[in-house]
C-alpha cells in the first residue's frame, strides 16, 4: 500500500514537473521561422548589448536610462509599441525580433542587424523572461494586412478626411508636423512626455518604414503610448486611405521595395505647402 | 643592427584605439561594439562602416547635447621587463681593446605608454570625421590619423570616401590588437622586412631623408573608397596613398594602391565567420637627386617596386576567437640589397621573398575577461643571395596574456592588462667583430608586462 502511494506521489511530481516545465519552456524560447532562440545564450547576449539602457532586470533603469530620451522599454510590463497583434496583447517573437533588428527610429535603440539572426533570437527568448505575462499568456494571431488598393487622388483626399475626422490633428497637426493642439499634453504610460510624429520630416517609423508596417501600426495602436488602435473606427479600405494621405505628407520619403510609393498627383501641391522641420517623432 | 631592431620595434607598438566618447555619446557600453575594447566585435565593424552612425536619425551633431565634446584619452601606467639575447658588450666594460662578448641585457621598471587624444563623430549626418593627436612617452606628438569621411554617397552604402590619413581597412586590424608590450604589441608579419634590407636601411642615409620603410600595419595618406552590405558582413575597400609610409609633407612622389574585400557568413549557431583578401603595392626611392653632391630632400629618385598580398580570417567558436593572417612579400632587388637605381647590383643578387603569418586566439570568457595568444612567424622563401642562409632574419613570435575590465560602463573603460611575449630573430643579432660570419647568432627579445589601460 505504502509501496503504492509513494509511486503515486513519484508520478504526480513528474506531471508536475513535466506540466511546469512544459508552462516555462515558451518563455525561456524564442521561435523565428526555423530558428529557435534560448534564453540561456540570450541572457550574456543581454549583458554585453542591452543592460546598460534596459537593466538587469529588464526594468528600463540600466544606468544610462537618466540620460536616454526616450526611455528604454520596461520588459516587465510586457507592454511593446512594436506589435502585428492587436492592442493591449503580446507581441509575437517575430515582432519582437524585427525590432532587435531594425531598431527604433529616433530613440537610442539601434538596429542590431549585425548580429548574427541566432543572436537575435536568443536575445528574444530572454527579454520575454522578464514579464510573467509571457509565461500566462499568448499572443493572438496577428492583424491581417489586405492587398493595397490604389494610391491615387481619390483615396489620398479620403484619407485627408479620415485625418480632420479620427481628430488625428490633434495630436499629429494640421499638416502632420506633429504640432497639435494636445501634442505638447502626450504622455506615455510611464508619464514621461512623447512628441507625436512628424509626417512632414520622418521617413521611417518607429515599428517599419513600408506602407503596410503603417496599416498595422494604425490598427495595432503603439501599446503603452496616446496613439491607439483604429481597427473597431477604420474598416480596412479606409485604413489604407489614410495611410496613402499620410504618405502623402511624407515630403522626404524613401520607399523601400516593400511599399508601393503613392501615385501622389494632386499631393504635390500640398507637399509643396509643407515645411521642413526638425523630427520629433516618438509616437510612432 | 640590435639597437636599429629594436628601436624600429619600439617606434612600431601602436596605440590601441577605443572611443568612450561614442559610448557617452550613444550611451551604449564598450561592450555592444568591442568584443574586448579595443578589438571590434560584428556591430562594432557595422558602426565604424557606417561612419560612426547607428542609423537611428539621431547621428548628427544637432541632436547631440551642446555639452557633448567627442573627445577621448587614453594611456597605459605599466611596469614592464624588457630583456634580450646575444648582445655584443666589452668583456671589461670601458675597455674595447680587450675584446667583446655576447651578454644578455635585461631591464625593467614602471614606465608608462604613449598618450592618444582622440576626437572622432559625425559633423554631419553621413559625414564623419577622425583626428588623433598621439605621442610616445616622451609627450612628442603626431598625428596617428585625419580624416573626413563621406558616407553613403548617393544614398549607396557601397560607396564611402575617406580622404586623410587613416588605417588600412584590413579585416585583422593591428591598431585594435589585444597585446600592448614591446614585443607583443604589433605583428611582425606587417612590418617585417628582410634583414639585408633592414642592415641597408640602418646604415644608409638615404632612409633618415627618404622614408623608405614601410609597414602594413601602420596608417596611410590618401583616399579611400570602401563600401558594406547592410549587416557590414561583406565589405571592401581601394585606396590610392601617398608612397610616404603616412608621413606628412611631400618627400615623394610616387603613389601607392591598396585593395581589401572580405566577407563573413553565417554558420549555425556558431556565428559569423570571416575571410578576406588584401594587397598593398608600391615604390620607394632607391637614391635621392642632388645638389652640388648634397642630397636635396624630398627629390627620391630611381623607384622601384614592392608588393605584400594576403588572406586573413575571423573564425568564431561560442567563446573562441581566431584571427588569423597569411602575407606573402615581395621587394624588389634594388630595395632588397639597398642599391641605387642608376648603380649596377651586386652580382647574384635576386629579389628577397617571403612568407608569414599568425593565429592569435581570444577566449571571451565574460565581456569582462578575455584570455588571448599569438603564434606567429616569418619565413624567407628567397634569400637576397643564394649563399646567405636560408634562415637568415625567420621570426618566431608568441605572446599570451589576459585583459580583465573591472567594470563594464559607458562612461569610460580600464582594463588590468598582464602579457608576455618572446621574439625569436634568426641570426639576427650583430656578431661579434672578431667573427669572420657577418652573420651574428639569433636574437631574442622577451617582453613581461602589466599594465592598467584605461580610456575616458
Amino acid at each position: 500500500m505504502k509501496r503504492n502511494r509513494m509511486k503515486v506521489d513519484i508520478a504526480s511530481i513528474l506531471v508536475l514537473l513535466f506540466a511546469a516545465g512544459a508552462q516555462v519552456t515558451p518563455a525561456q524560447e524564442s521561435h523565428i521561422g526555423g530558428i529557435t532562440g534560448e534564453a540561456t545564450r540570450g541572457r550574456h547576449l543581454y549583458r554585453r548589448y542591452c543592460v546598460g539602457c534596459h537593466g538587469p532586470l529588464g526594468d528600463g533603469r540600466g544606468e544610462n536610462a537618466p540620460w536616454v530620451d526616450p526611455k528604454p522599454r520596461d520588459f516587465v510590463t510586457g507592454t511593446f509599441k512594436c506589435r502585428s497583434t492587436p492592442s493591449g496583447e503580446l507581441p509575437t517573437d517575430e515582432d519582437l525580433f524585427k525590432s532587435v533588428t531594425r531598431g527604433l527610429v529616433n530613440s537610442n535603440m539601434p538596429p542590431w542587424l549585425p548580429l548574427t539572426e541566432q543572436q537575435r533570437a536568443d536575445l528574444v527568448a530572454y527579454v520575454k523572461t522578464f514579464s510573467s505575462r509571457f509565461r500566462e499568456e499568448k499572443p493572438s494571431a496577428p492583424v491581417e494586412v489586405p492587398s493595397e488598393p490604389a494610391a491615387d487622388q481619390q483615396s489620398i483626399q479620403r484619407g485627408s478626411e479620415l485625418y480632420q475626422k479620427m481628430n488625428c490633428w490633434s495630436c499629429h497637426g494640421k499638416e502632420g508636423h506633429g504640432d497639435g493642439p494636445s501634442a505638447q499634453t502626450l504622455v506615455d504610460n510611464r508619464g514621461y512626455p512623447i512628441p507625436p510624429f512628424d509626417f512632414s520630416a520622418g521617413t521611417r517609423f518607429k515599428c517599419g518604414e513600408s506602407n503596410q508596417d503603417l496599416y498595422r501600426i494604425l490598427m495595432t495602436g503603439l501599446d503603452g503610448t496616446p496613439m491607439p488602435s483604429s481597427s473597431s473606427a477604420l474598416t480596412p479600405a479606409q485604413t489604407w486611405d489614410l495611410v496613402h494621405y499620410l504618405r502623402a505628407l511624407q515630403i522626404n520619403a524613401k520607399y523601400s521595395k516593400a511599399s508601393s510609393p503613392p501615385r501622389t498627383g494632386g499631393s504635390v501641391a500640398l507637399n509643396k505647402q509643407l515645411v521642413r522641420r526638425p523630427e520629433h517623432a516618438d509616437l510612432f | 643592427m640590435f639597437v636599429f631592431v629594436l628601436g624600429m620595434l619600439l617606434s612600431l607598438r601602436p596605440p590601441a584605439r577605443a572611443i568612450p566618447a561614442f559610448a557617452r555619446k550613444y550611451d551604449l557600453p564598450c561592450s555592444a561594439c568591442h568584443e574586448a575594447w579595443p578589438k571590434l566585435n560584428d556591430f562594432g565593424i557595422a558602426f565604424r562602416d557606417r561612419g560612426y552612425q547607428l542609423g537611428n536619425e539621431k547621428d548628427s551633431p544637432i541632436w547631440q547635447n551642446p555639452s557633448y565634446w567627442p573627445i577621448t584619452f587614453r594611456i597605459t601606467p605599466q611596469w614592464h621587463r624588457e630583456s634580450s639575447s646575444n648582445n655584443v658588450v666589452d668583456t671589461v666594460p670601458g675597455d674595447p681593446a680587450l675584446g667583446q662578448t655576447f651578454q644578455n641585457v635585461t631591464t625593467d621598471g614602471f614606465d608608462f605608454g604613449g598618450l592618444d587624444i582622440w576626437a572622432a563623430g559625425t559633423l554631419y549626418k553621413d559625414i564623419s570625421f577622425s583626428v588623433l593627436p598621439s605621442s610616445d612617452s616622451s609627450g612628442s606628438f603626431h598625428f596617428e590619423n585625419v580624416f573626413v569621411r563621406f558616407d553613403n554617397l548617393l544614398g549607396n552604402r557601397w560607396m564611402n570616401v575617406k580622404v586623410g590619413k587613416f588605417e588600412l581597412d584590413n579585416l585583422v586590424s593591428e591598431k585594435r590588437m589585444l597585446f600592448l608590450s614591446n614585443n607583443g604589441g604589433f605583428y611582425q608579419v606587417y612590418h617585417y622586412t628582410p634583414f639585408r634590407e633592414a642592415q641597408f636601411l640602418a646604415s644608409n642615409p638615404l632612409s633618415t631623408q627618404v622614408s623608405t620603410a614601410f609597414g602594413l600595419g601602420d596608417n596611410q595618406l590618401g583616399v579611400e573608397l570602401s563600401g558594406h552590405s547592410e549587416n557590414s558582413y561583406t565589405r571592401y575597400s581601394v585606396a590610392l596613398l601617398s608612397s610616404n609610409e603616412g608621413n606628412p609633407g611631400l618627400p615623394n612622389r610616387t603613389y601607392d594602391g591598396w585593395v581589401s574585400f572580405n566577407h563573413g557568413f553565417q554558420v549555425g549557431k556558431v556565428g559569423v565567420q570571416r575571410v578576406g583578401a588584401f594587397a598593398y603595392f608600391g615604390e620607394r626611392p632607391t637614391f635621392l637627386n642632388t645638389s652640388l653632391g648634397a642630397p636635396v630632400l624630398g627629390e627620391g629618385l630611381g623607384n622601384k617596386s614592392f608588393y605584400r598580398a594576403g588572406l586573413t580570417g575571423l573564425f568564431y567558436i561560442k567563446k573562441l576567437d581566431f584571427s588569423t593572417v597569411f602575407v606573402h612579400g615581395w621587394d624588389n632587388v634594388f630595395l632588397g640589397t639597398g642599391t641605387a637605381a642608376n648603380a649596377p647590383l651586386p652580382v647574384g643578387a635576386r629579389a628577397p621573398t617571403w612568407n608569414g603569418g599568425f593565429i592569435e586566439t581570444h577566449f571571451t570568457y565574460s565581456p569582462q575577461l578575455v584570455f588571448v595568444q599569438r603564434n606567429e612567424f616569418v619565413r624567407m622563401s628567397r634569400q637576397v643571395f643564394s649563399t646567405d642562409p636560408h634562415d637568415l632574419g625567420d621570426v618566431d613570435a608568441y605572446s599570451f596574456g589576459l585583459r580583465y575590465y573591472p567594470f563594464m560602463f559607458s562612461r569610460a573603460g580600464l582594463a588590468l592588462h598582464a602579457e608576455y611575449s618572446l621574439v625569436r630573430a634568426y641570426k639576427s643579432a650583430s656578431p661579434l667583430p672578431t667573427s669572420a660570419s657577418p652573420f651574428g647568432p639569433d636574437l631574442r627579445t622577451s617582453s613581461v608586462f602589466f599594465g592598467l589601460d584605461f580610456a575616458f
